[in-house]
């Protein structure tokens, strides 16, 4: 841009010189003032062009998308009112940015190993279609179920029960 | 010198901890009409490679059908006069001698007197491989309790279970008693639902190696492994038909989990049930003919029964809102399960399925993954004690108890074994 203007500037002078001098026939001009504009670059080197980074917002700390995980009450896999915000700020950030992603589902340790597979693969089958029908494509979602195999918490009480009934969105990577 | 004296201590540690992964057995708990038997020494049992008669009253006295009277003979007993012990409180006497026969093997032989009539009730002589110095004390176990009860015995079967320690997932198989573990398979990934063949010589499981539950057969003796169903979304539950050709699991690629029947090959699958819930734990029924299944149709899991052939599954428990991981005994008579009773308890339940009766096996609170023994007087289960996995047996009358436990890591998904040829 600025460029453009030094050009100008010196394209109109070389005018203004060649309208003083002899008429003569069509000259070659524009080639002679585009190979030196030497003294005008070296103000150049100060300048400073102000840019604004673009920021994922999904990697924000404390954003509304650091909170990625889907809880669920005992022996079920209804999405609670808690939840639904979660689902809808992925599904707004899936509609603007093209990224794919697994939803892992959860259970407590609590009754069989198999049933819980099969409750958490409901509970993340629950997110997917809360997604789906936010808009999400199919083709960008996976529900998988790790049931109560991959505690986050530790514990054996219902602090730590209710941090393990979930089901967890996990992008992956680009 | 201090690296030295390091190591030894890490070496006696790495010791330590291999040795307490054995598990301990506790037992609680005894039958009615308990057996008085008496048990001496074997004859020469020194040169055994195991302590024979120790092994052998160890069972019996698990069992809980049998009160032990330990004989110190100053004859052998192979020789002796059985009815000179009904004096001593016994209805029979076993007795038996060791014989170290070179080529690795040894022979037992023994056999068992009715004190009553003097007369031998049964008796054995078998050569056997050194290494199955417990199996011989098993197999002699295994008839006299056969002998004494007209029940099958089964402390020569095995059990398998999975070991969790850290990260590290071990499938291992054991003895009935808990010793002789030899770990079939580690991963980093968890394992679950290990499932005996029929025939004794392979297991199917769930691995999560691919970071997604898979179900696998595992040949114990060849150590080859065949991926049976690795379709999209979760593949698990494996279960044996009797005749040992299929499997019946449990699949999510519909997006809920439903049951199917596999060959045993991983080829020929087909959906069994057809829903929008969730079903899952098929097993066949010992003729092969049903599936009981868990199912939460109804609202809460409940346990159900349909046809091999398809059909409408008939609901089988309604005593909770909350039945899971059904096993049927060998007469089909019994139906076994977890149910979720009232302050949130997960107990081990038998149902009678003539009488409908329902019984409590357990006082514990966090039980599942129940399993008969083949002979289907005893449950096998996973339970929960001071924080950590234990594993548990009933006797399916409820009257014997025990436990086993190791001491390090937590213990689970145990299931027991067939009878083995």
């Amino acid at each position: 841009m600025r460029n453009v203007k030094h050009v100008a500037f010196i394209l109109s002078t070389a005018a203004l010189l060649a309208a003083c001098s002899t008429p003569q026939p069509e000259a070659k001009k524009p080639e002679v003032v585009e190979a030196k504009p030497e003294p005008v670059k070296q103000a150049d080197t100060r300048a400073v062009e102000p840019v604004k980074a673009e920021v994922d917002e999904l990697d924000i700390p404390g954003g509304k998308l650091a909170n990625r995980s889907v809880y669920f009450d005992f022996d079920s896999y209804v999405v609670r009112e808690d939840g639904k915000e979660v689902v809808s700020n992925h599904a707004a950030y899936l509609g603007k940015n093209q990224r794919t992603i697994l939803i892992q589902g959860n259970t407590d340790e609590r009754g069989g190993s198999e049933y819980n597979l099969a409750l958490g693969q409901k509970r993340a089958e629950a997110v997917r279609k809360s997604m789906a029908a936010l808009g999400v494509a199919e083709s960008r979602m996976e529900a998988v179920s790790l049931g109560e195999e991959k505690p986050k918490a530790e514990g054996h009480n219902e602090e730590a029960w209710s941090q393990n009934r979930r089901a967890d969105i996990v992008y992956k990577a680009k | 010198m201090n690296k030295a004296k390091f190591m030894f201590v890490v070496a006696g540690t790495a010791f330590a901890l291999s040795a307490q992964a054995q598990l301990r057995v506790e037992i609680s708990g005894v039958g009615s009409n308990q057996i008085p038997v008496a048990i001496g020494p074997c004859a020469n049992e020194a040169s055994a490679p195991a302590q024979i008669s120790e092994i052998v009253k160890a069972d019996l006295t698990r069992s809980g059908m049998f009160k032990i009277i330990d004989a110190t003979p100053t004859t052998n007993l192979m020789q002796t006069e059985a009815t000179s012990w009904k004096a001593r409180g016994a209805d029979a006497l076993v007795a038996c001698s060791v014989q170290t026969l070179g080529n690795g093997q040894f022979e037992v032989q023994y056999r068992l007197m009715s004190t009553v009539q003097g007369n031998d009730l049964s008796g054995f002589r078998a050569p056997m491989p050194n290494q199955y110095g417990r199996l011989a004390a098993h197999k002699i176990a295994d008839d006299v309790y056969e002998k004494l009860t007209g029940i099958k015995g089964v402390f020569s079967t095995r059990i398998a279970y999975v070991v969790q320690q850290g990260r590290q997932y071990r499938l291992e198989v054991a003895d009935a008693d808990g010793e002789n573990v030899i770990p079939a398979l580690t991963s980093t990934e968890p394992i679950i639902s290990p499932s005996w063949s029929p025939d004794g010589t392979k297991v199917a499981y769930v691995s999560f190696e691919q970071r997604k539950p898979v179900v696998y057969v595992q040949n114990l003796v060849t150590r080859q492994r065949t991926v049976v169903a690795n379709e999209k979304g979760n593949n698990s539950a494996p279960a044996w038909s009797p005749d040992g050709k299929r499997l019946a699991v449990a699949l999510s690629k519909t997006g809920n989990t439903q049951i199917f029947i596999v060959n045993a090959d991983g080829s020929g699958i087909r959906r069994l049930t057809n829903g929008s819930t969730i079903d899952t734990e098929p097993q066949f029924s010992a003729d092969g003919q049903s599936i009981y299944f868990t199912s939460d149709r109804s609202g809460g899991p409940q346990i159900y029964r349909m046809s091999v052939n398809g059909g409408e599954p008939q609901r089988m428990t309604f005593g909770s809102s909350y039945n899971i991981s059904p096993r049927i005994s060998a007469d089909g008579k019994t139906l076994a399960y977890i149910s979720r009773r009232e302050g949130g308890a997960f107990q081990l339940f038998v149902l009678d399925l003539e009488s409908r009766q329902e019984q409590r096996l357990s006082d514990t609170t966090s039980d599942d993954s129940p399993s008969f023994a083949p002979n289907g007087k005893y449950i096998l289960y996973a339970t929960q004690n001071g924080g950590r996995r234990s594993l548990a047996v009933a006797s399916t009358d409820g009257r014997v108890k025990q436990r086993l436990s190791i001491q390090a890591g937590n213990i689970k998904e145990p299931t027991w074994g067939p009878f083995m040829k």
